[in-house]
């Protein structure tokens, strides 16, 4: 696991969205690497991908309003040596891309790499139909495929970057909302190693994306009660920590996993798989709960379906209640 | 590696690959002979003649690249590509066993020499165009060709393809659709009509050309047409018999997937004697 950033005060200001520092990040790579591709779906001003496209528009591919197709040329542009990156809402690139996503990307391994956009529920009044909330899920369930789900603009700048030098096929996660931003510039981030962002002792909060910022915030909450949690960002959700998470259960014994996401299939079950087969303690899961959810604002939206720091501690007593 | 313009020679060809596919599928006892058999003319032109390509380099960046798009008629692929040397000939008759080269579809992980794994319908003609464009910005000359099959241009991704390369003005790609007029399931015409075909892909911007899939000499006009064109991709509509060449295959929607008997096979063999 990566240093621990203990007894910083985390501000949270509101910074970029993750979306946004995507597209920032595509335009260095534009600069940096000239086999670098982006292909969109007719969305590019939203995803962001709007900026490389108009450096760099002979490495651009617009696509129209067809991701399977976007998809799988994608997969043809890597198999010729490029470096891909397909984008469009995470809703529609997995949900309509996934079938080409498993055979002409994970199946056959390809250097494939796709960002989704408008994850989660905060993307507020255009609702459920353009909301993903299985994508970490869908994208987990692709042999072979590495998982990426960032939080803030620091952390999203640096693991686009860090894809592009990955081999393999890859999905990111991102959100349309401004983002508390939690990472210093100068922070460095590894795949596949999780970050410890409080210490703690009593309990652990293991969260992605959107939900690492919340899980700060009950910390501090909790602290107040003098509970002392720990606070790990998953920023990549598959190949999961194994080691931080099972430190995490042997040195705290109780673990609240958060997550802007259906709690079937995404970060929670992964992280109690490894749990079980480590060291079992007693486990709670703040995510959406086998629905779809509605328009409203972003902040409604949060507060409604339960995906806000009262709720992660709140999270945390029943799992501190059920600790032997 | 032989290579041939000439039309008896590649006939020749064409008919020995058409044993290996009966031998190959009748010892696998599973496995999809029709549209193997309807497309054998098509891959030998292309591999002994049309493609610029190198065995002895199979990742020579500046190849002409064939995607098998309907992956269940992988067994003439195998066939052709062991002719050419990518893969050994010898092995051919452990088609869909356990741990061979040749996987029950186009499998590049077994066999690195394929340009795709193939197998789920609909999806080839996108991965020539993402070959196509990467050839396009690179200034090479490689040229991507797909061979669909009629059933499989069913699939809507296909026409989101052919919109693309239609409009992208791709001419370095070629598509061949194997008209065989039959599917798993019956005659192409009952189950879902593709008619007219060649005004389809016009009205996407592409050139089409005609010809019969079984003569060698228009398949060689046709690819050279397609290559000639400039600033529209080609669509070979080739007019094929299902389970060409074996009597009691051809136009038998049975052999679409299924395996020849012991008898069977040795009639077959006999008649592509």
């Amino acid at each position: 696991m990566m240093p621990t950033n203990t007894k910083t005060k985390f501000e949270l200001k509101l910074g970029a969205a993750t979306r946004e520092a995507f597209g920032k990040a595509l335009v260095e790579l534009g600069r940096s690497t000239p086999s670098v591709v982006v292909l969109d779906a007719d969305l590019s001003k939203s995803t962001y991908t709007a900026g490389f496209a108009k450096e760099f528009p002979e490495r651009f591919f617009e696509c129209g309003i067809a991701e399977a197709n976007m998809v799988a040329i994608g997969a043809g542009l890597a198999s010729a040596g490029k470096i891909p990156f397909a984008s469009s809402f995470s809703v529609f690139l997995l949900n309509k891309g996934f079938e080409q996503l498993r055979v002409t990307a994970a199946f056959p391994r390809v250097n494939l790499k796709v960002v989704g956009t408008h994850s989660g529920i905060s993307i507020g009044e255009d609702g459920p139909s353009q909301m993903s909330i299985e994508d970490l899920s869908l994208a987990s369930s692709l042999a072979g495929f590495t998982v990426i789900s960032p939080a803030d603009e620091v952390a999203t700048f640096k693991l686009v970057k860090t894809a592009a030098e990955f081999v393999g096929p890859l999905f990111i996660r991102t959100g349309r909302a401004k983002a508390p931003v939690i990472y210093s510039a100068d922070r460095e981030f590894t795949i596949g190693k999780a970050i410890e962002l409080v210490e703690g002792s009593d309990v652990t909060l293991i969260a992605t994306g959107l939900l690492v910022a919340e899980s700060i915030r009950a910390a501090e909450q909790l602290e107040a009660d003098g509970i002392s949690a720990r606070v790990i960002d998953v920023h990549t959700v598959r190949p999961l920590d194994r080691d931080a998470i099972a430190s995490a259960a042997k040195e705290t014994g109780a673990i609240v996993v958060s997550e802007e996401h259906l709690v079937d299939g995404g970060l929670g079950v992964r992280v109690a798989q490894a749990v079980g087969e480590t060291h079992p303690v007693p486990m709670e899961f703040v995510g959406i709960q086998n629905t779809y959810a509605e328009s409203g604002t972003p902040d409604e939206l949060l507060d409604k379906y339960g995906l806000r720091a009262r709720d992660v501690a709140a999270a945390a007593r029943r799992a501190l209640a059920r600790k032997r | 590696m032989r290579t041939t313009h000439d039309v008896a020679e590649l006939a020749d060809i064409t008919k020995q690959m058409r044993r290996e596919v009966i031998q190959m599928i009748t010892e696998a006892g599973s496995g999809h002979p029709g549209g193997s058999l309807s497309s054998a003319e098509i891959m030998v032109t292309l591999f002994f003649d049309v493609m610029r390509h190198d065995p002895a380099n199979p990742k020579w960046p500046d190849r002409d690249r064939f995607i098998l798009s309907k992956g269940h008629c992988c067994p003439i692929l195998y066939a052709v590509m062991a002719e050419c040397g990518y893969c050994p000939k010898d092995q051919l008759n452990t088609l869909r066993k356990l741990g061979s080269v040749y996987q029950g579809h186009a499998d590049l992980r077994f066999l690195p020499a394929l340009e795709a794994s193939t197998g789920s319908l609909g999806e080839g003609l996108s991965l020539g165009i993402g070959m196509a464009l990467a050839a396009r910005m690179d200034g090479r000359k490689s040229r991507s060709y797909v061979l669909m099959g009629d059933g499989e241009i069913q699939e809507g991704q296909v026409w989101e393809a052919a919109m693309f390369a239609g409009f992208n003005r791709l001419d370095n790609l070629v598509a061949i659709v194997d008209y065989n007029q039959i599917q798993l399931d019956g005659f192409v015409k009952d189950i879902m009509s593709l008619e007219p075909l060649p005004e389809k892909w016009r009205a996407f911007g592409w050139h089409v050309v005609e010809v019969y899939g079984h003569d060698i000499a228009a398949l060689q006009n046709a690819f050279g047409e397609a290559s000639s064109e400039k600033g529209k991709p080609t669509c070979i509509v080739a007019h094929t018999i299902k389970g060409k060449g074996v009597s009691f295959m051809e136009g038998n929607p049975k052999f679409h997937g299924v395996a020849p008997t012991r008898e069977e096979c040795a009639k077959a063999l006999q008649e592509l004697a």
